[in-house]
């Protein structure tokens, strides 16, 4: 079970109580009518799936009902930090 | 395909209703069913766990920027309260409550005769994005007090009720016996639900079946 910071309502509260969106910072294509297949693919279906170090978005769904983005370590299961949607990590991946 | 769908002015006249029944209507309750009434009438003996429907009040939506003044100041004006800011937290006057949803997101509890008024003055008073939903006939509040209505309380959320953790005027949304409710302490022993139409008769089983080892009174 997670104990999940949330940035909105500005406390800890159980894993229950969020809903996890997956990855984050996937940015939806500017020209979605010149799109290939291919291009299409790569944003609706491919992800990184890191082993480490990942950004996702969660979701505060019984709470504020408000999306923001945890920086997580898929290894240990660790949240680095917690950041509203629009913001940057300050922990990334190295290298 | 992908062009953008946008009014070629901004609108302004929203359909609101009156959804205060005439007298000849007769209103029913999220628990009118349970008719708690006719329980109260025949309370046996006393209880840990007192339970009452604050029902058939007016429940408005507001959404709208902190940083929009005439929101801020408009939605203040006509409910006699400010929008509290500080995230998880209500005020109450008395006949108006305002409950902090999210950052951009309130309850405002008025009495019923009035939510139609206050929404309309709401649109009158306020200038910008905005939006008010009368959402009365779509949730009730269930009120739990007695020394007990804690324990109760402690078998169906996860929050931290402790005083240090949950204050008098704490308002806080949670999975609440595998639904959902709006928790409020409104007072030492008085706590607040705010339920959704379509589970308050299940929030209600589940409340007589958690305080049957305190001792249940129910109250008109
Ligand atoms: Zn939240």
């Amino acid at each position: 079970m997670l104990h999940i910071y949330c940035p909105h309502c500005e406390e800890l509260r159980e894993e229950e109580e969020f809903h996890c969106s997956g990855e984050a910072h996937i940015a939806r294509p500017l020209d979605p009518d010149n799109c290939t297949d291919a291009e299409w693919g790569e944003y609706i279906f491919f992800r990184k799936n890191p082993r480490g170090i990942q950004h996702e978005m969660w979701y505060h769904t019984t709470g504020c009902r408000k999306f923001f983005n945890v920086t997580r370590d898929t290894q240990t299961y660790e949240i680095k930090e917690v950041y509203k949607i629009g913001e940057q990590p300050k922990v990334v991946a190295e290298g | 395909m992908s062009e953008a769908i946008a009014p070629e002015k901004e609108v302004t006249n929203v359909a609101v209703m009156n959804q205060l029944p005439s007298g000849a209507i007769r209103a029913e309750s999220p628990l009118h069913h349970a008719e708690l009434d006719k329980l109260a009438a025949r309370n046996p003996r006393g209880g840990g766990v007192i339970l009452r429907e604050l029902k058939l009040l007016g429940h408005l939506t507001l959404r709208g920027s902190q940083d929009n003044a005439s929101f801020m100041a408009g939605c203040a004006e006509v409910l006699g309260v400010a929008l509290p800011t500080k995230p998880l937290t209500s005020v109450d006057n008395g006949s108006v409550s305002v409950r902090w949803l999210s950052p951009d997101e309130w309850l405002a509890v008025v009495p019923m005769d009035q939510a139609f008024e206050i929404e309309r003055s709401l649109r009158a008073a306020i200038e910008g994005h905005f939006q008010v939903v009368n959402g009365s006939g779509g949730q009730t509040i269930i009120e739990l007090s007695g020394p007990n209505a804690v324990d109760v309380l402690k078998k169906s959320t996860i929050l931290d009720l402790h005083p240090s953790q949950f204050p008098v005027g704490k308002v806080a949304g949670s999975v609440f016996a595998k639904a959902s409710a709006l928790v409020r302490r409104s007072g030492e022993d008085t706590w607040e639900l705010v339920v959704r139409r379509s589970f308050a008769d299940y929030i209600w089983l589940w409340l007589q079946d958690a305080s049957r080892e305190y001792g249940l009174v129910v109250k008109a």
